[in-house]
């Protein structure tokens, strides 16, 4: 079958170029970068948004393009490893029933036609929902998360269900119990985590974008690490209903996708307010493509010092260096701001997070649904029996350090004391947009995408790579991660913009930008490209 | 034998409330936790036994029994009149420190945290949602009425409201509880700090706090001689209709001092919050559920006693009997030297004593922590006024304006007091005009009377309260005697009728023209001369007959003052 997602740009020349001189960007060069953009480009580094259109005048049809998607996952997949579960037939029909809605001349939608993957941990009803745990093993959820239901009455096609950590919690995917997923860029690298399933189909044009979920970094990491954009919503912008919560106050849902303007679109649809979570927000939703037009002039970004120390790599610092360049010289004020609080939050984030995982995951227990040990003598050794065997040894860690941090006597110490931090460190980031910032910018992550296997047994380490997501998590704020840059050894580098707490708009209107005036976001994964040749 | 506990579960559960046509394949059948893994599926003999049966009858009649009694109504109560020497005894050396919890099912159309129906239903998991079920990635969203409800109990409670409460998870795992964690209230109840006087003594019970939360589902114990019991079964079967409807916890201050007073507390309670319209307050269908925590320490001393719950008491009289029983037997063992153990004891109806129920190896951990999925709840000041507003008037305050007002004795304005349909009815009837008096005996006496012999409620008597009023207006105003009200109360209350009308149609007014009633009398003296002339003879006592004569003759309608008057004028001629 012909493959309309064939590859991406022609332009690495212009990015090796950027990436070779990591000073100021001139004016000359931007506007080189922008006529590029006027080339024809591929489906897959077109936005959405054209491609619906030319899906509602019939050029093309959603059935084509879910075909081209599926014969990428054949292709890449076998290599990569982002998918746990792909159900051809129920998406082929999904497509066909689109196809026939426009052919009636009934409009499915903004995203009509658009084949689109779920991280496994977002209820889709009818189709496996396994968190990447063995203890919901052959789950199949009896109804659609909001978002996802959102996304199908906007005429999406829900293709598959992406690999992540066991219930998110992970930084590279290995926490998977079914799969290990690669990096695209070199297989022999996590694509992050814990939406790195997700990163991979959308970098790897599995699908045209991807829904992840994000409790302390895992849409914005894998993002970087993949080199696509990845959004991070405020907390409460989408509803939770549906995602199988890791810490319920930290989850969001967000899109993975290859643009700011494709999040956008994205966030217009399952943006909004949900009677089955009371913690979505009730206010309303902007209209996101309204903001994305104009330049950065008069808005003032702070680029978080303690983000830039010594930890972070050269080369990633000097992408981000580079990147707040670019803004600048799209008319955007850039200055330093200081988080004093940010060295704590890892350390309040982790009881946080566990502490509610505790209680979150106390409820696959074997006697509803899931796998339940079958030789066990009385409740409570089926309850050990079916938790010891469905959960992974990440989880159980987690499980026992939160459980450990709510019993009595150490409530005070560990949860209350974290969440003190928590609200300190929102104090800090509220001084600073109070002081007249409009975003901050730090790096994603200190480094490009890790070896798999390297920090796998040293849990702690991985933790400390989520330095720089952790806030926007803990204080609830909207975070886009951008590509900016390459490595040395062809690896994507990423930058983060944290906005202002359900400014989500104006995040992606800077993440637009950029992108307007850069090409990063365009960068195409040769590795796994060659990979596929060889094995053909 | 080795007790078992294996899978069956049907995995593949789907939602009535969501979207599209999906079959519930859970619905009408139990979860079942199997000690002993047969591999059948439940018997339909299990689905037909939902709701575990209850041997209410006799424990009600005690309870009604017992109420009659403490509503001595002029406020000598005989309390102490059914209490043994030993427990006499043990309240000389000791003082028994007594706390009660009340669940109460809030009456509302749907669950606490979902759109699930709360109506009791004879199939197993019907009333169920991925909710309810605690499926994955499923939210609890707060029904509103069940805060309204909670807020009114605890003003009705005399309670501070707090404005700003939040919930808590409280974990643990048992298999009733879907989620593993129960949404309750811990650090921010909706209500604090209220009272409860017990008409009896006057005494105030405090009320410690009023919190928000979640029933479980319901175990049914089953296998070979189980006979309901965990113990030597096999098997467990759970039925989730029960999941997630509301609750309020009713905590009282360790205040009362022995069974009477414990089943008074918890009377009047149930009688405030089925005024207030929180819940029916059914103890048989566990819509009212009584906890007791009970310790004693001898008098003069300060230090607490060890603890004993007592759970399971299905009826006031249950309450009543348990502690005054466990105040004995505490007192005992005390006495003996030895210490009370801490644990939980249920009553046992049959053998008249507390048995344990399990003993308690420290106390348990439930790692309370705010619920980070339901937003602190904040009532607005208007919307709390504004139930404030909604407040009916309570059993105490009718008590006491009954007696102000209406001149009632403290018994007739409990008894009519006692509910609110009551309340209503004799309201209803001053309102139309009746005399308080009369119409308090009309309904404490023949109404109630005719409403018991038929066994049907206040509510289904036909005669109205305007009605009633017409009759008692009738009486006054010498149209009907007494004795004709008494004749027609029957087929009034049964059958319903204006009585005046009914006077009218069948010609029961009283004749008090003396012409009429000296012919009627005159037949009577004419028709008895034996009598007439033992009279004469001196035999005065026969006046009475010839009354009796005259006033059957007439059918009872005769007028006894003129009757009398026309017969001496006659008889003494």
């Amino acid at each position: 079958m012909s493959m309309p997602i064939t590859c991406f740009v022609t332009s690495t020349n212009s990015i090796s170029r950027f990436l070779s001189r990591p000073s100021l960007i001139s004016r000359q060069k931007l506007r080189c970068c922008r006529s590029l953009r006027t080339t024809p480009r591929s489906s897959a580094s077109r936005p959405i948004n054209e491609i619906v259109q030319s899906i509602r005048s019939r050029e093309t049809s959603a059935s084509r393009l879910l075909d081209g998607a599926l014969s990428r996952i054949e292709e890449i997949d076998p290599h990569v490893n982002a998918y746990l579960s792909v159900d051809v037939e129920d998406a082929q029909s999904q497509a066909r029933r689109i196809d026939e809605q426009i052919a009636r001349g009934k409009d499915p939608g903004p995203l009509a036609g658009i084949p689109i993957s779920i991280k496994d941990n977002i209820s889709t009803k009818g189709q496996p929902t396994t968190a990447a745990s063995r203890i919901l093993d052959g789950f199949t959820p009896a109804y659609n998360a909001t978002a996802v239901q959102r996304l199908i009455d906007s005429g999406a096609v829900i293709l598959g269900k992406t690999n992540l950590d066991e219930f998110g919690m992970g930084g590279s995917t290995e926490y998977s119990a079914f799969t290990e997923t690669r990096n695209p860029w070199d297989l022999s690298r996590v694509p992050g985590g814990s939406s790195g399933g997700s990163a991979a189909a959308v970098a790897t044009g599995m699908c045209m974008a991807a829904l992840g979920t994000d409790t302390g970094g895992s849409i914005r990491q894998p993002a970087s690490f993949c080199g696509i954009t990845g959004f991070k919503p405020s907390y409460g912008r989408i509803s939770r209903h549906g995602l199988l919560a890791y810490a319920s106050s930290l989850d969001t849902i967000g899109p993975l996708c290859r643009s700011a303007e494709d999040a956008a679109l994205l966030m217009q649809v399952m943006a909004g307010a949900d009677g089955m979570d009371s913690t979505a927000s009730k206010s309303p939703v902007p209209t996101f493509s309204a903001y994305l037009e104009g330049d950065l002039s008069g808005l003032r970004f702070g680029v978080v010092e303690e983000s830039l120390a010594s930890e972070v790599d050269t080369e990633v610092s000097n992408a981000v260096q580079n990147a707040t360049d670019v803004l600048k010289s799209l008319g955007a004020d850039v200055q330093t701001v200081s988080l004093p609080f940010l060295s704590h939050v890892t350390a309040a984030y982790y009881v946080i997070a566990y502490s509610e995982a505790s209680a979150n995951l106390a409820r696959y227990d074997g006697v509803r649904y899931g796998t339940r040990a079958v030789d066990a003598q009385n409740s409570s050794d089926m309850y050990a029996q079916s938790r010891a065997a469905g959960f992974g040894g990440e989880v159980k860690r987690r499980l026992m350090a939160g459980t450990y941090a709510l019993s009595s006597g150490y409530y005070d110490a560990y949860y209350l004391k974290a969440q003190r931090v928590r609200a300190a460190l929102t104090n800090d980031i509220k001084k600073a947009f109070a002081a007249g910032f409009d975003a901050l910018i730090t790096p994603v992550a200190a480094t490009p995408a890790f070896k798999l296997g390297e920090k796998l047994h040293d849990p702690v380490l991985m933790m400390l790579g989520d330095t720089f997501t952790i806030p926007a998590n803990l204080s609830g704020l909207p975070a886009v991660s951008l590509p900016c840059g390459k490595t040395e050894s062809n690896l994507p580098i990423g930058f983060q913009v944290i906005g202002e707490y359900m400014k989500d708009e104006v995040v992606l209107k800077i993440g637009h930008a950029y992108q307007q005036a850069t090409l990063y976001h365009e960068m195409v994964p040769r590795a796994v490209e060659a990979s596929v040749a060889l094995s053909v | 034998m080795a007790r078992q506990v294996v899978a069956f579960v049907n995995p593949a559960f789907v939602s009535p409330f969501l979207r599209g046509t999906s079959s519930l394949s859970a619905a009408g059948s139990f979860i079942v936790s199997r000690h002993i893994y047969d591999g059948t599926t439940p018997s339909s003999a299990a689905r037909r036994c939902v709701h575990m049966s209850t041997t209410q009858a006799p424990q009600k009649k005690a309870n009604q029994g017992r109420s009659k009694k403490s509503r001595g109504g002029s406020g000598k109560r005989e309390k102490k009149s059914s209490t043994s020497p030993g427990l006499l005894r043990a309240l000389q050396t000791y003082e028994p420190i007594i706390g009660m919890e009340m669940h109460v099912q809030l009456a509302t159309k749907t669950k606490a945290y979902c759109n699930c129906s709360t109506k009791p239903v004879r199939t197993p998991n019907t009333n169920i949602c991925p909710v309810c079920m605690g499926h994955p990635g499923a939210l609890p969203v707060v029904n509103s009425k069940v805060v309204e409800l909670a807020a009114k109990a605890g003003m009705a409670l005399g309670c501070t409201i707090a404005q700003y409460s939040r919930f808590d998870r409280k974990n643990y795992y048992y298999v009733d509880t879907p989620k593993n964690y129960q949404i309750t209230q811990d650090m921010n109840p909706i209500a604090q700090k209220g009272s409860l006087q017990l008409a009896s003594s006057g005494k105030k019970v405090g009320i410690t706090r009023l919190h928000m939360e979640e029933d479980s589902a319901k175990m049914q114990h089953e296998g070979a001689g189980a006979a309901g019991r965990l113990t030597d079964s096999t098997h467990s079967l759970v039925d989730f209709n029960r999941s997630g409807i509301p609750l309020i916890e009713i905590v009282s201050e360790p205040d009362i001092s022995n069974g009477s007073e414990a089943a008074e507390y918890g009377q009047e309670l149930q009688r405030i919050l089925r005024y207030v319209g929180t819940s029916d307050c059914n103890m048989q269908d566990g819509s009212l559920r009584c906890d007791v925590n009970i310790s004693i320490r001898p008098r003069g001393t300060t230090n607490f006693g060890t603890k004993v719950e007592l759970k399971n008491l299905n009826s006031f009289a249950s309450v009543q009997k348990s502690i005054d029983f466990e105040i004995e037997r505490q007192a005992n063992i005390l006495d003996d030297g030895d210490a009370v153990q801490m644990e939980t004891r249920t009553w046992d109806e049959k053998a008249n004593e507390t048995k344990t129920m399990r003993v308690k190896e420290g106390a348990s951990d439930y790692r309370y922590f705010p619920e980070p999925d339901i937003p602190p709840l904040q009532i607005a000041r208007e919307t709390l006024e504004k139930w404030r507003k909604d407040m009916p008037e309570l059993p105490s305050q009718k008590r006491e304006r009954y007696q102000a007002e209406f001149s009632l004795s403290s018994y007739d304005a409990f008894l009519l007091s006692d509910d609110v349909t009551t309340a209503q009815y004799f309201e209803d009837s001053i309102e139309a005009g009746a005399d308080p008096k009369q119409a308090a005996n009309w309904i404490m006496g023949d109404i109630t009377k005719v409403l018991k012999n038929e066994k049907i409620g206040l509510r289904l008597c036909k005669l109205t309260p305007k009605n009633l009023a017409n009759m008692i207006s009738l009486i006054d105003n010498g149209i009907i005697s007494g004795k004709i009200a008494k004749d027609l109360i029957q087929e009034l209350v049964l059958k319903g009728g204006v009585p005046s009308e009914i006077v009218d149609e069948r010609d029961l007014k009283l004749i008090s023209d003396p012409e009429v009633i000296r012919e009627i009398v005159a037949k009577v003296i004419e028709e008895n001369p034996k009598e007439l002339s033992a009279y004469k003879d001196g035999k005065s006592r026969l006046f009475g007959f010839f009354v009796g004569k005259s006033l059957a003759a007439s059918g009872g309608k005769g007028d006894p003052v003129t009757t009398n008057n026309v017969l001496k004028e006659l008889l003494d001629d």
